[in-house]
């Protein structure tokens, strides 16, 4: 049976477990002909999609085609008008705000600007959920060390948000999205307004996050060097424990990365970044060489 | 949208916001160091500018009035007169715009740019409500803090106008302090405690509503700073009123 076979199943009443929660086959996050409107406008019309374990999912797009959306939706910061969402099978498309807290735990967000706590310093920043949870201080601040170290922050640790750059805050973002070993991460634009080197640092991050850690992502950029690198390099540990990324080659095709396309709301390609630079559709061609409509 | 349409549509989502602090106040977590902080911040922070009022409006109000009861050879009631317009009206009054203005913007300022820096939804993201770690400590300390400012502006109004009678016009200390305690009840007392209550729950409300709603990036932040100050501080006028009518019907009192 193929993967696509596997994740086009179909089912009344929510994805079945296959082989218990942590099976690959089952969907960690899966949309089921979502729609929303705000007034007269269409935000997202009839998206359908899923995320596998381990999964990649890199949302591709113009501003104002409903990429944010997507997982604003995922965390319930919004509610769809019509259609269903599963996270690790269960819906959340109606649940109550305990049962959304209780959802939420098991995502990590990282946002655009980093969107760090401004009163709070770094090690404050990273350990909010712990302190949140009240766990005991030394059990913190192990997660935090080992989190910033993650991220390549140690240093900062004691800083505060303000004095950080870009990119340094975006690091702390992601340093805080993990704790608590989420099972998914979303990305909403991270590397917008960076620099290449560090742009790709953060793009590293999450391909470390995709093959060593196993955890599923949504990766929403409008920048076509990110998807070259989540989609054509992967990363792996050698003996001594070091991280090592390596090209995908023509020969390899990482099947842990997917593509989706959205534009006016629909979703206008998926697949994987090969397809992607083979469509034929103007619109996809334009946004591939950057070239406006 | 038409502006009645706006205000029914605002009003509804300030009663759902007070209803949400009223049940989070049930459930844990509650956060009492926030609290103690947000105290810290509006209470002692607003004590200088809330003294400064009192005395100064207390001053006033006896370097207007004297001459006139001195007319009518009424000087020994300048006290009362003091202290019945100062713990009635001008005290929670004077207090509570004070405080709109200054805690009211800062408020609304904070929450606006944690808004539009998506630190309120990074909030939401791991798993906090923000009306329970920001809205409701902040409510709770303006209605903790205002009264107690508001006993602060009277006293130091009082002293103000004593001080005034004496040294400008040189009415004995001891004959102003006795028309003082002569012209307050305990009813007097009872409406200058219960009216900055309410006017800390509209402070707190309305310029965290305002902040939360905040839209349009920086410039946003800009204009729901200046509608939390206006709004909260026309809500307390109208407010005083409505609480004065109240209060003279409940407390049956002949002063008003």
């Amino acid at each position: 049976m193929s993967f696509e076979s596997l994740q086009n199943y179909d089912s009344d009443d929510g994805p079945e477990v296959v082989d218990g929660k942590n099976s690959r086959v089952q969907p960690v996050i899966e949309f089921r002909d979502v729609d929303l409107a705000f007034d007269d406008q269409v935000i997202l019309d009839g998206v359908s999609f899923t995320v596998r374990r381990g999964e990649t999912k890199i949302v591709l797009g113009g501003s104002g085609t409903g990429k944010s959306t997507i997982i604003n939706l995922i965390l319930g910061l919004l509610k769809p008008d019509d259609g269903q969402i599963f996270i690790n099978g269960e819906d959340v498309t109606h649940v109550d705000d305990a049962d959304l807290m209780r959802i939420r735990k098991k995502i990590g967000m990282v946002f655009q600007e980093g969107a760090l706590f401004d009163s709070l310093s770094v090690y404050d920043n990273v350990a909010y959920r712990l302190h949140e949870e009240k766990v005991d201080e030394d059990e913190v601040e192990h997660e935090v060390l080992r989190m910033l170290r993650f991220v390549d922050l140690e240093d900062a640790i004691d800083k505060m948000p303000a004095e950080l750059s870009g990119g340094m805050r975006r690091r702390v973002g992601i340093a805080r999205a993990l704790v608590g070993n989420p099972d998914i991460v979303l990305f909403d634009e991270p590397t917008a307004g960076l620099d290449p080197p560090t742009a790709r640092t953060i793009c590293e991050l999450a391909i470390k996050l995709r093959d060593i850690e196993d955890v599923s992502s949504i990766f929403v950029t409008h920048e076509m060097n990110n998807l070259e690198y989540l989609s054509s390099e992967y990363a792996v540990l050698d003996r001594e424990g070091n991280v090592h990324f390596e090209q995908e080659g023509n020969t390899l095709s990482l099947i842990n990365t997917g593509v989706m396309m959205l534009r006016d709301g629909k979703i206008i390609f998926s697949g994987t970044d090969e397809q992607l630079r083979h469509a034929d559709d103007p619109y996809i061609l334009r946004f591939i060489r950057g070239k406006k409509e | 949208m038409n502006l009645i349409t706006k205000f029914l549509l605002e009003l509804q989502e300030v009663t759902e916001l007070l209803w949400r602090v009223l049940k989070g106040l049930r459930k844990k977590p509650r956060y009492f160091n926030e609290i103690v902080n947000q105290m810290d911040h509006i209470g002692v922070g607003s004590l200088g500018i809330v003294v400064l009022t009192g005395f100064f409006t207390g001053g006033v109000l006896i370097l207007q009035a004297y001459p006139t009861l001195e007319y009518y050879g009424a000087q020994s009631n300048a006290g009362q007169g003091v202290a019945t317009s100062l713990i009635r009206e001008l005290g929670p009054v004077l207090t509570a715009l004070m405080v709109a203005g200054r805690v009211g913007s800062s408020i609304s300022a904070e929450l606006g740019s944690m808004v539009v820096s998506q630190q309120i939804d990074a909030m939401r993201a791991l798993g906090t409500s923000p009306v329970r770690k920001l809205v409701t400590p902040r409510i709770v300390a303006l209605l903790i803090s205002l009264p107690l400012l508001t006993i602060a502006a009277d006293l130091f109004g009082l002293i103000g106008g004593g001080i005034v009678a004496n040294q400008i016009y040189g009415l004995d200390t001891n004959l102003y302090v006795s028309s003082v305690r002569a012209g307050t009840s305990i009813d007097d007392l009872i409406a200058g405690i219960i009216k900055p209550i309410f006017f800390g729950i509209i402070i707190g409300l309305i310029s965290c509503y305002k902040g939360l709603s905040t839209t349009g990036g920086t410039v946003g932040v800009g204009v729901s700073t200046t509608q939390a100050v206006v709004v909260s501080s026309i809500w307390v006028i109208i407010a005083d009123f409505f609480l004065s009518k109240l209060l003279m019907s409940v407390l049956d009192s002949t002063l008003f």
